[in-house]
Formats: C-alpha cells, sequence, structure tokens
C-alpha cells in the first residue's frame, strides 16, 4: 500500500510551521507520531498535499505538574505516558489506557496530541480527556488559546484546532484529594479499536461523599461522548452500589452506538452499563 | 526529491527519496537489506520492525524521510564481531521459529523490552510482543527465546532449551 | 531419531539472510500491480487505460481482451473447473482482478492502477450458498456450455439405508446445524512472484511462493504450453516461504499475469500482493454448512452418524483436493469411535464470492469433519446424560481393534484413544475440575471444559486413489552421498517453515550413519529436486520422509556389499549399526560408512556401478491416522461474555517421532491457528458482496496475547505400514482444537440453556445466545 505523492518540511520552530501552514493551505496537514495518518495515507483514503512534520520541533514533549495543573506537551509519546512516575502513581487513568492502545511499536510513536487531534471517536484518549476535564492548548500565528475539551471535537475527524493552528498542550486539574481514575475499553482482540470503552474520574471527601465525577465514552457514539447524567448521578452520592447501577445505566441509555463488526447497539450499550460500574468502582478504589 | 543520510547497524546511508518513500522500502529497497520484511498494509504484523535510535518502530509506518539523521539497526545488524545476539541464539536454542517471516521483527522489538525490562514476566513479554503477528509458532517457545535470552543477558543461570512434555 | 536437534534452517532466518520472494531482485525487473473489483457481480462495460498510460514510468496495462488473444484468460483449477486469469466481460468476486498495471517500479505501479477507469454494470450477486440452490436462481457460470444451475457436484458415502434404519428406530438422536465459516490462512507473508523470460532461450523462470512447484510447472506447461512454453522450457523456483497452511498451493490468477507479460515483455515481472489482496481475493478454506446427527442407546453407545454438507465454493472450484475426493477426506467424520453405520453426503455450489476451498493446514476437509462429529458427541453426551469424557472412553474404538475399517471405507492403521485421553485427563485433573465447576457454578461463575477427541487421516496418498490433474500423490527423494561421505539430498516436497533441512537430515543420518550435519538438503526448485506433489496436508512425513528412509535403506544395501568385498566377507557374516559394517563377532573388522563411500568411487567391486546414489518415488500403501485427546478450560465473564482460556492440554499421537522439539513446535502453532477460527477468525460479507473484514485490523489474527500457554505431551503407536512408523502431525492441532474450546465454552453455559454456539464463539455471540434464553434478565433480578 502506497500513498499519493506530497511534499515534506520539517520545521524546526513553531513559527516556521505557522508559516508553512499557512504556505501550503488547506491540504496540508501536520505530521505527529504519523501513526493514525499514514496508514490512513497508505490505504489513499486521506491524500494530504504537503505534511508539516513537528517532530523536529524542541520543546513540545513534557509531563509535569504545574500551577495546579498536570501539563502534558502535545509531542509526548504514549510510551512517555506509560513510564512516567507522575503518571503512574497519580494519574493511573493514562496507565489503563496506554497499555491498551495499539501495541509498543505504535506506542512508541504515537502522541497524546494526535490522537486527540486526529478527532475520532475511537481513539481512546478523548474519553480520557473528557473525563479529566481537560483543556486544550491551541497554537496559531495570533497566539494561544484554550478550548475546553468539552469543545474540542466538532464532528467526525473534525475538531477546534483550525488551520493553521497546532495542538501544543493539554491541561488537566491537578488531582487533589481523594482522587481516583480508571479506564478500560472491551476489545475483539489487543490493539484493537474498542468496542466500548469508559473513563472515569472520581473525586470524594473524607465523609465519602463524591464531589466530583467524570465519565467519558469511547467507540459508542459519532463523537467522543460525556455521560453527564451518569456523573450528576454520582456527584454528593455516597456511591453506593444502587448509586453507581443507576450511573452505569444512563451512561448505556445515553450512548449512541452503531451496530457494526464489533458488536451491535444492544451489546455496546450493555458493555457501557458494565465497565462503567467497574471503572467507579476502581477509580473509587484508588481514591481511598 | 528529498535527501536522506541516516545511519544502519553502524555504516552510514543516504539516498535519494520521495516523500512517500516508506522506511521499510528504502531498508529493503535502496539499500537491499532484505531481512526487515513486510507482512501487512494497515501498521499491524510488526513484520518490518526495527529499532530507530533504540525504539522498536514498525518501519512500515514511517517515512523514509522521518528518519533523516536516525541511527538504524535491522536484523542484519544484530550480530557482533563475537558473535550472534543473546536474542538471536535464545530464538535458535527454543525453536521460537518456523517459517522466520515474523522473526526479524519479533527479535527486533524483543530487544528493546529487555533493554526497558530485563527481567519480564511471561505476561509482560506477551503484551510486549502484542505488535507482532507470528503465523507458526504459537508464541510458547518465543517467550520461551525471550525469557532464555534475558537469562543470557543478566549473566544468569541458563534454562533448558529441551521442549518440556506433559 | 527421537531427538530434540536444533534446526539447520535457523541460521540465515536469525540473521536475515532468509530468500523470499520479495527479495529476489532481476536486472531490469518491472512491477506489477493489479486493478480490482469493487462490486461482486457486474458487467466490465469499459477499461479505460489512458490515464494510466500517461504515467511517467507506466509501461503496460495488460486486460483480459489482451490474454484472450493467446487464450490465456481462462486456466483450469486444480479440482479440473475453470477460472479466469483476467475477465473478458464479467467479474464474479469482490477484489478478483481486472487489470494490471506493470511499471518500473512498485510505487508508479500501485498509481497507475489508481489510474484505470472502469465502468461497471452491477448485478445483484448470489451470496447465500441456500438462496444458490433455488432453482429460480441466476446461472452464475453461464459461461459453462448447457449449465443451467449452480450445482458443482454432489458426493456421498456410507450406507443410507442401514443409517437411516438406525435412526428411525434409536433411543437417543440429536441434530445441529451448524456452519465451519470462511477463513483464510493469513500466513504472515502474502503471495507473489517473480517471473523472468527469456526470449533467447524460450526459458521461463518461476520464483514463486507455492509449497508445490513441480505440480505448478505442470499447471503452466498445460496452460501454456500451446504459446510455446513446455514442462522443460520451465523452472519453478520456490525461495523461502513464510508460511504455506495449504493456501500457497493454488495458481492464482496474478502468477499467469506475471507470466504472460514477462513472456510478451521479455522483462522479468515482480508481483506481490498486499495483505488486504491476500486476503480479500486469495483462497479461502472451509466453508461448509453441515447438518449434523447423531443416534445411539439411552445408555450412550453411538450406532450412527448422519452428515449432510453444503459446500460454498464462491464462484469456481479451485480447491485443491484429490480429484478423486471433493469433499476431500470429510468421510473421516465417523471419529474414533467404534459404530457401524454412517452416511455422509455433499452438494457443493457457486455464489459469487472468492474460490478456494484450500487446505489450510488441514489434510482435505478433516477439520469440517472432526468439528461435526466432536460436537456431536458432546450433544449425545448431553443427552444421554453422560459426562463426554466417559462417553468418549466407552465408545473409542480398542487398541486391539486395529486396523479398524471405518463405515465411511477407511482401514484405521493404529491407535490408542484410550491411553491419550487418560493422558490428557491426568494432565489437566479432569475430576477435580468437575468438581470446581461445580462450587463456581453455585457462585455464578461460569467455567468450562471441553473435549476433543480426534482421529485424523493424513499422507495422501496411496496411488491406487489419490491424484491431482491425474498426477499421482506419492512424493521423492534422492540421496547422493559424495566421495568423502557428505550428502546432498533433493525432495518434492517444500518446507514452509516445517523444519524439514533438519527432520529428512535426521531421517537420512538415522539410515545412513551420516552425521545430520554433513547432509544437506534441498527442495523447491524443479530443475534439481526429483518430482514430487510438495508440502501440504501433513504429507511430507508420511511421503517424502519415507521416501528418505527407502532410498537411504538403498544406499545400505549397496553399502554392505561394497562392505563385503572390501573386508573379503559375504554379506550374510556383517552387521549394520549406526555408521557401520562389522563383521559379526569380530568388532574390529569393521568398515565406516564414509570408507564405504569412499570406495564406492574408488574401488567398488567388479560389477557393480560405482557412485553412491539413490532415489525413491513412495507410494504409501495407506493413509496414516494421528489422533489426538485435547482438553481446554475456559473462564467466561457473565457479565462482558469475555471468554479466556484457562489452560489447554494437547496429546498427541504421531507414531514414531523424529524430532520431538518441532513436532512440539507443529503442534503450538497449530493450536493457534485452532483457536483462531474458534473464538476470532471469519471472512465475513455483506449481501452486496463486500467483504467486511479484509484487512488485519479486522481480520483477527491472535496475538501472544490470545493465544494461551499451550501444554502439550504425547503417546507413540507406531504407523505399522510406514518405513519409520510417523504419522504427521502439522495439522492435528488446527483439526482438533476449535471442538475442544467451542466445547468448553457451550459447557461453560450448558447450564443456562445453551445446546450449540457457532464459531467463532465471540463475547458478542455468546451474549447474544445467552441473552436469548434470558439470562441477563435474571441476572438483573
Ligand atoms: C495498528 C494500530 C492500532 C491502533 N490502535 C489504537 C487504539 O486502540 N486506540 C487509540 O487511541 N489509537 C490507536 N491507534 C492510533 C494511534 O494511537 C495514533 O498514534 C494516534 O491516534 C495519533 O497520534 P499520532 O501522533 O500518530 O498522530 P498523526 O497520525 O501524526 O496525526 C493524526 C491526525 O492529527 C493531526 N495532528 C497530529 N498532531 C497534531 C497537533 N499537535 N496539532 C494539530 N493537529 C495534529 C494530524 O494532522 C492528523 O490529521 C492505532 C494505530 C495503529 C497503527
Ligand atoms: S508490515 Fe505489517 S506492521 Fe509493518
Ligand atoms: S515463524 Fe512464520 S510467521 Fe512467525
Amino acid at each position: 500500500m502506497i500513498a499519493e505523492p506530497f511534499g515534506y518540511s520539517s520545521p524546526q520552530s513553531l513559527d516556521e510551521a505557522y508559516a508553512l501552514l499557512h504556505e501550503h493551505g488547506d491540504d496540508a496537514k501536520i505530521l505527529a507520531g504519523g501513526h493514525s495518518l499514514i496508514p490512513m495515507m497508505k490505504l489513499r483514503f486521506a491524500a494530504p498535499t504537503h505534511l508539516i512534520d513537528i517532530n523536529k520541533i524542541p520543546g513540545l514533549s513534557y509531563i509535569k505538574e504545574e500551577d495546579g495543573f498536570l501539563k502534558i506537551g502535545a509531542m509526548t509519546r504514549e510510551v512517555d505516558l506509560e513510564e512516567s512516575d507522575i503518571i503512574s502513581s497519580r494519574y493511573q487513568i493514562f496507565t489503563d489506557a496506554s497499555k491498551l492502545i495499539a501495541d509498543p511499536q505504535v506506542r512508541n510513536f504515537g502522541t497524546i496530541g494526535g490522537n486527540i487531534a486526529h478527532g475520532d471517536a475511537a481513539n481512546d484518549h478523548p474519553a480520557v480527556m473528557m473525563a479529566l476535564d481537560a483543556e486544550v492548548e491551541i497554537s496559531g500565528q495570533d497566539g494561544k488559546r484554550s478550548v475546553s475539551i468539552n469543545e474540542f471535537f466538532h464532528g467526525f475527524y473534525t475538531t477546534a484546532v483550525q488551520h493553521g493552528e497546532i495542538l501544543t498542550e493539554i491541561r488537566i486539574p491537578a488531582a487533589s484529594g481523594h482522587f481516583g481514575s480508571a479506564y478500560h475499553k472491551a476489545e475483539r482482540k489487543v490493539g484493537d479499536y474498542a468496542t466500548a470503552g469508559v473513563a472515569v474520574v472520581i473525586r470524594v471527601d473524607d465523609g465519602g461523599i463524591c464531589t466530583k465525577a467524570g465519565i467519558g465514552l469511547t467507540n459508542v457514539n459519532a463523537v467522543p461522548m460525556r455521560a453527564i447524567r451518569s456523573e450528576e448521578a454520582l456527584v454528593g452520592s455516597m456511591l453506593s452500589a444502587g448509586d453507581i447501577a443507576k450511573a452505569a445505566q444512563y451512561a448505556a441509555e445515553d450512548c449512541n452506538p452503531s451496530s457494526d463488526l464489533r458488536g451491535d447497539e444492544d451489546y455496546k450499550r450493555h458493555l457501557v452499563s458494565v465497565i462503567t460500574k467497574r471503572m467507579i468502582n476502581r477509580a473509587l478504589e484508588r481514591a481511598k | 526529491m528529498k535527501t536522506v543520510t541516516l545511519k544502519i547497524n553502524g555504516t552510514e546511508h543516504t539516498a535519494e527519496v520521495s516523500p512517500r518513500t516508506l522506511l521499510v522500502h528504502l531498508i529493503r529497497e535502496n539499500f537491499s537489506m532484505t531481512g526487515t520484511h513486510i507482512g501487512c498494509d494497515t501498521s499491524s504484523c510488526g513484520a518490518c520492525t526495527i529499532l530507530i535510535d533504540g525504539k522498536s518502530a514498525k518501519s512500515c509506518t514511517i517515512l523514509a524521510v522521518q528518519a533523516d539523521g536516525t541511527e538504524i539497526i535491522t536484523v542484519e545488524g544484530l550480530a557482533t564481531a563475537e558473535g550472534l545476539h543473546p536474542i538471536q541464539e535464545g530464538f535458535h536454542l527454543n525453536h521460537a521459529l518456523h517459517c522466520g517471516f515474523c522473526t526479524a521483527g519479533v527479535m527486533l522489538r524483543a530487544v528493546e523490552l529487555l533493554e526497558k525490562n530485563p527481567n519480564p514476566t511471561e505476561e509482560e513479554i506477551r503484551w510486549g510482543i502484542s505488535g507482532n503477528l507470528c503465523r507458526c509458532t504459537g508464541y510458547n517457545n518465543i517467550v520461551k527465546a525471550i525469557q532464555w535470552a534475558s537469562a543470557k543477558m543478566q549473566g544468569k543461570e541458563l534454562p533448558s532449551t529441551e521442549p518440556v512434555f506433559v | 531419531m527421537g531427538h530434540s536437534k536444533k534446526r539447520k534452517e535457523d541460521a540465515r532466518f536469525i540473521q536475515g539472510k532468509g530468500n523470499y520472494v520479495d527479495d529476489v531482485k532481476l536486472p531490469g525487473m518491472l512491477y506489477m500491480d493489479i486493478v480490482r473489483s469493487p462490486y461482486a457481480y457486474a458487467k466490465i462495460k469499459s477499461i479505460d487505460s489512458s490515464k494510466a498510460l500517461e504515467i511517467p514510468g507506466v509501461v503496460a496495462v495488460v486486460t483480459g481482451k489482451d490474454l484472450e488473444k493467446y487464450n490465456l484468460h481462462w486456466m483450469p483449477t486444480l479440482m479440473s473447473d475453470t477460472q479466469m486469469v483476467l475477465p473478458t466481460d464479467t467479474v464474479m468476486y469482490q477484489a478478483q482482478e481486472v487489470a494490471a498495471v506493470i511499471a518500473t517500479d512498485r510505487y508508479i505501479a500501485r498509481d497507475g492502477k489508481e489510474a484505470v477507469i472502469v465502468e461497471y454494470e452491477t448485478m445483484k450477486p448470489l451470496m447465500d450458498p441456500f438462496d444458490a440452490l433455488d432453482p429460480e436462481a441466476p446461472v452464475l457460470r453461464s459461461d459453462k456450455e448447457g449449465k443451467t444451475d449452480n450445482h458443482i457436484w454432489h458426493w456421498e458415502v456410507g450406507d443410507k439405508e442401514k443409517t437411516d434404519d438406525i435412526f428411525s428406530n434409536a433411543d437417543i438422536t440429536v441434530k445441529q446445524q451448524m456452519h465451519i465459516p470462511r477463513i483464510h490462512v493469513a500466513s504472515i507473508e502474502t503471495c507473489g512472484c517473480v517471473a523472468s523470460y527469456d526470449k533467447v532461450e524460450n526459458h521461463l523462470t518461476m520464483y514463486m511462493t507455492t509449497q508445490a512447484p513441480h505440480a505448478i510447472r505442470t499447471v503452466i506447461a498445460l496452460v501454456a504450453g500451446h504459446v510455446g512454453l513446455t514442462e522443460e522450457k520451465i523452472r519453478v523456483i520456490s525461495p523461502d516461504i513464510g508460511g504455506g497452511f495449504g493456501g500457497k498451493v493454488p495458481v492464482y490468477p496474478g502468477y499467469v499475469i506475471a507470466i504472460a507479460v514477462s513472456f510478451l515483455t521479455g522483462s522479468p515481472i515482480k508481483w506481490i500482493e498486499d495483505r488486504s489482496e491476500n486476503l480479500q481475493a486469495d483462497s479461502f478454506a472451509r466453508d461448509y454448512h453441515i447438518t449434523a446427527e447423531m443416534a445411539g442407546t439411552s445408555d450412550g453407545k453411538i450406532q450412527a452418524t448422519r452428515f449432510k454438507v453444503l459446500a460454498d465454493h464462491g464462484y469456481t472450484d479451485a480447491s485443491a483436493n484429490p480429484s478423486k475426493f471433493p469433499t476431500g477426506l470429510f468421510s473421516i467424520g465417523t471419529g474414533s469411535y467404534d459404530y457401524g453405520a454412517a452416511y455422509m453426503e455433499a452438494d457443493a455450489v457457486y455464489t459469487n464470492k472468492p474460490p478456494g476451498g484450500v487446505a489450510y493446514r488441514c489434510s482435505f476437509r478433516v477439520t469440517e469433519a472432526v468439528h461435526a462429529i466432536e460436537r456431536m458427541t458432546d450433544m449425545f453426551a448431553k443427552k444421554a446424560g453422560k459426562d463426554p469424557a466417559q462417553l468418549r472412553m466407552e465408545n473409542f474404538i480398542k487398541k486391539e481393534d486395529f486396523p479398524w475399517a471405518s463405515p465411511t471405507g477407511w482401514s484405521y492403521d493404529s491407535g490408542d484413544y484410550h491411553a491419550g485421553l487418560k493422558l490428557a485427563m491426568d494432565t489437566v485433573g479432569y475430576d477435580e475440575l468437575r468438581i470446581e465447576q461445580a462450587q463456581l457454578r453455585k457462585e455464578g461463575k461460569l467455567m468450562g471444559i471441553g473435549i476433543s477427541t480426534f482421529t485424523e487421516v493424513v499422507g495422501a496418498g496411496p496411488s491406487k486413489d489419490f491424484d491431482i490433474l491425474g498426477i499421482k500423490m506419492f512424493d521423492s527423494a534422492e540421496i547422493r552421498v559424495h566421495p568423502t561421505g557428505k550428502a546432498i539430498a533433493r525432495f518434492g516436497t517444500k518446507s514452509q517453515g516445517q523444519g524439514h533441512e533438519t527432520t529428512y537430515a535426521q531421517i537420512i543420518a538415522e539410515e545412513l550413519g551420516i552425521p545430520m550435519e554433513h547432509i544437506q538438503i534441498e527442495e523447491g526448485d524443479t530443475d534439481t529436486a526429483p518430482y514430487g506433489l510438495g508440502t501440504y496436508a501433513s504429507r511430507s512425513t508420511p511421503t517424502a520422509g519415507a521416501a528418505a528412509a527407502m532410498a537411504a535403506r538403498k544406499l545400505r544395501d549397496k553399502a554392505k556389499k561394497i562392505a563385503a568385498h572390501l573386508l573379503e566377507v559375504s554379506e550374510q557374516d556383517l552387521e549394520w549399526e549406526p555408521g557401520k559394517f562389522f563383521v559379526k563377532g569380530a568388532p574390529e573388522k569393521v568398515k565406516t560408512i564414509q570408507e564405504i563411500v569412499f570406495a564406492a568411487y574408488t574401488n567398488h567391486p567388479e560389477g557393480m556401478e560405482g557412485g553412491f546414489e539413490a532415489t525413491h518415488y513412495y507410494d504409501p500403501p495407506n493413509l496414516t491416522f494421528p489422533s489426538g485427546a485435547y482438553i481446554c478450560v475456559v473462564d467466561v465473564d457473565p457479565e462482558t461474555c469475555d471468554i479466556k482460556v484457562r489452560r489447554f492440554v494437547a496429546i498427541d499421537d504421531c507414531g514414531n517421532i523424529i524430532n520431538p522439539m518441532i513436532v512440539q513446535g507443529q503442534v503450538h502453532g497449530g493450536l493457534t491457528q485452532g483457536i483462531a477460527p474458534a473464538m476470532y477468525e471469519e471472512l465475513i460479507y455483506d449481501e452486496a458482496g463486500n467483504i467486511l473484514n479484509g484487512t488485519f485490523m479486522d481480520y483477527l489474527v491472535p496475538t501472544a496475547v490470545e493465544s494461551p500457554n499451550w501444554e502439550t505431551g504425547h503417546t507413540v503407536t507406531p504407523a505399522p505400514h510406514h518405513p519409520i512408523g510417523a504419522k504427521g502431525v502439522g495439522e492435528s492441532p488446527t483439526v482438533g482444537a476449535p471442538p475442544a474450546i467451542v466445547n468448553a465454552i457451550v459447557d461453560a453455559v450448558a447450564h443456562l440453556g445453551i445446546k450449540h454456539l457457532e464459531i467463532p464463539v465471540t463475547p458478542f455471540k455468546l451474549y447474544k445466545e445467552l441473552k436469548a434464553v434470558g439470562y441477563f434478565n435474571q441476572q438483573e433480578a
């Protein structure tokens, strides 16, 4: 499988990259890890005329806690998340998700920025970001702007990133208090995209009352979605089995899966319910 | 056309390529090193796995131009003047290959795995090679071979390479 | 024999020095890519190559009309059906070859392929084989004169009357409709070739991924003989092969187009298919719809079986079965059990799917047969209220009853089924598992134990019954020992990973006493190797392995004569010990095989031919009947329906074992290819004829994570008629594993009202079945 011909530039700075994006117009694309884009180009599902490779731009890969946020540079590779101490000690949701994304070779290249910017509801990070209430920093010639993850996904392969812009950073409210997070997806075999996936973030106060809940769903809606009714059912509750069951039921009702080879609508709703329940429990355990 | 200069197995190579040239084709066609294979068109099989700056990578999903300035190890570069790499020995002694088509990719993936995790459990090995499909071996002996290489690389007592039957 | 010698062939593979077909590079070589049909059934209205030909580097675009001029647009299949090389008017399945683009590089060939414009007029495809039987159905093969339906052939075996009679009077009968789905071998190397025609010498060299180089050369000569390519002018070289499993037996259109183009242009042509093309267009395996029935007594004695098959062959019967066996060796389906009546019938039909019916790691439809009998045995046990292990023990053919005449006409050579199952049960801890299962059920947990005790039939085959396109299915070995006592041996088979370079050398070493390090094995070049029908259906050890032993024995006879001459004694006074002849009672009077061989060139007895070479074409007196007892333990997640294989114990009996390490490796690999169709793989088409999972993204080949840790062992019941008592093992695990796994999954949920599950049993499928019996309602309540 071979892509259509295209041009290629490898800018050394963001400014150079913006200039190239403007110069090459709408049919140019950013190349990050390349592990979503290149496979699509090889199958000729995508045919950008020019690739702007942002791998040589310094300063886009980091994981740090700063100003009350966990900040992740857009070019941070999946493998860096897997191996980060900050992540594995306080944000296990990433550890859960990374292990289930593709395979080690793909994770050596795939970036978190690309995973989100691809705008595919089948990818795992979008749901994780929704559960975490992330903000996305988008940069361009006119400066930087910050977009809530809730406003980020516009449609199939379209996001808040406009032409000429680059997603540069992901900001997540830092873990505090009794905070727990978890992710799981059902997959047909290891490395597969999700049949259904659920990301859960929970915070409880000292009395065990849920003060915050974030629930994101993978591949059960046209765009990555947040299970708002489920979150509402949890906040303020003691997270009893009944509360959790209700949240699971809402998530299953509110998602909008399509029938395909991975399963029919009914099965996917069922999975959402089961996995939501399990992930709330896992997050809760981690919060304690 | 773009000029690409990279080191493969310690030797510098240069080629003029069009941006769409895949790294796997650069290695196989331009540089005639055919030990790296192609088994799919969807980045799924891992037959094309090489090491780029020490990271295992699917060379069918990387453009040749992206590899400019990198150091690459392919299966042809695993052995040294002293002899075979422990992973090569492990694969041979434990019968971890049948047709040999997936072998280069699995070995290179295993090299990085052992680099990061010198003493992996069976489960870690299985997940660690989950980006490599082998249709022949059923994976048992690949796991065994990686365990053997792990012992050898750490100077531990070598496990038996005799087949174990119930 | 019996030694786990490390493999001789490994050295090149672990150092990246294997030589696979895509590694072949010839001066002036051009690349071919193939335009394929997006539709399953359509008329070709026009093909416009002009845009493609404008691309610099595109050399030619070849269509069916171009081939028609040379009468090369159709070719015979191995089953004497006909298959298009390139269509002149109609396409019959999605991904069928429509035109070929030839260019100076593979990237340009690919661009050229995109630029060829084909106009189609689509027709409604016939996708369901049952619909194909409908008298009103459109006749797909209207190219065949007088064809008025979609029926290909009918086959039957056994005593219908006697069987029907038992069924009408039996205490217990069970019946199940089942589908053994269409799957693909999916070897990690796809198919391809380099066709190199030399105009001056009128000679074709064909490097290609084939498991049967000699047969292929004969087929090429039959297809292209009329344009001057006669058999002596064709050299087929099968280089290292990245897995075959039966998928590299057929002749695919791509090969023939490459030959035709090389013939016309005089340039070497390379064609390497993509994975998607491989999955979508190359021969499939299985796809049998079976109605299976078993009858027996209320105390669990099996009395009769009745199988009715509908085989979906796609648009042409491109199976690779022996000619007289359109359903292959399906009639082994009476299994390992002692009963006297069976009747089986099969009908094959055309549909708008890719052709095929290859013997995917299977001795010609044995997998389908074993699945049916092993599922039915479990269903029968359930109905009779017996433990499935117990019921098998009570119905097995007894060790002392071999050779055993099966109701479908086979003569089983040998076996000890009780010993195999007992070993498997002891290893897995069968009784304890049943106790655990009862406990888990009380806790609402789902665990199942499944058994498969199968008999295989391999080593095709005796020439009175077995041929392909008329060529008898013997196989061959030629051994040449050089003056210094080092040997080269050549075979008509072709390893695709089975380790022939090691096992054949071991056989010869055993028979002649020459160290195996000094025996070089060669296969796969029709110019040098003796004629043979190739490697598939576990036939290499039973046929070529036997040929090696027989050729070596011819040499040993000669060696004895020379030794007698050298030691000045009579032959009767000599005794053989591997590597030397010595005089009985005087062991110091000895000649080593090396001394004897040297003498064959320097000092052989008067009247004897010089040299030390022998060839043997081995025609087996019977097939061999390997068997196995497999036990699988699964845990099922009661909510998500995820299925995890907790343990899998496989006890095989493949007779005498040449190299235990290699046999075990074959079993491991075959087991993973057994879990694949049981739980993951199936080629799926929609009603419009589109394949829905034609890439490795959706055709789910198991990784090391899905594949469990296999526990293997063996019992040894030698094949009495085979020179070294070996039976062949390459395929037993692929054949035996799926029913063990499905039986285990069914067992896990049987108490919830599930009687049968179709493969592949995915969590999604299991969920639907459990939902249908109301399981999730109970759970919620
Ligand atoms: C075999 C295989 C299996 C996979 N399985 C999974 C899976 O299970 N789950 C999963 O989540 N993913 C999976 N992926 C996808 C993988 O995780 C990708 O790496 C990821 O989706 C995209 O990241 P990337 O850095 O490779 O992006 P690229 O491929 O480089 O880019 C993807 C898209 O995002 C745009 N883009 C990238 N970075 C930026 C940026 N900083 N700013 C603006 N636009 C940008 C690109 O222009 C492009 O349109 C799989 C991939 C493969 C090959
Ligand atoms: S060739 Fe299959 S992953 Fe690269
Ligand atoms: S050894 Fe053949 S694919 Fe792995």
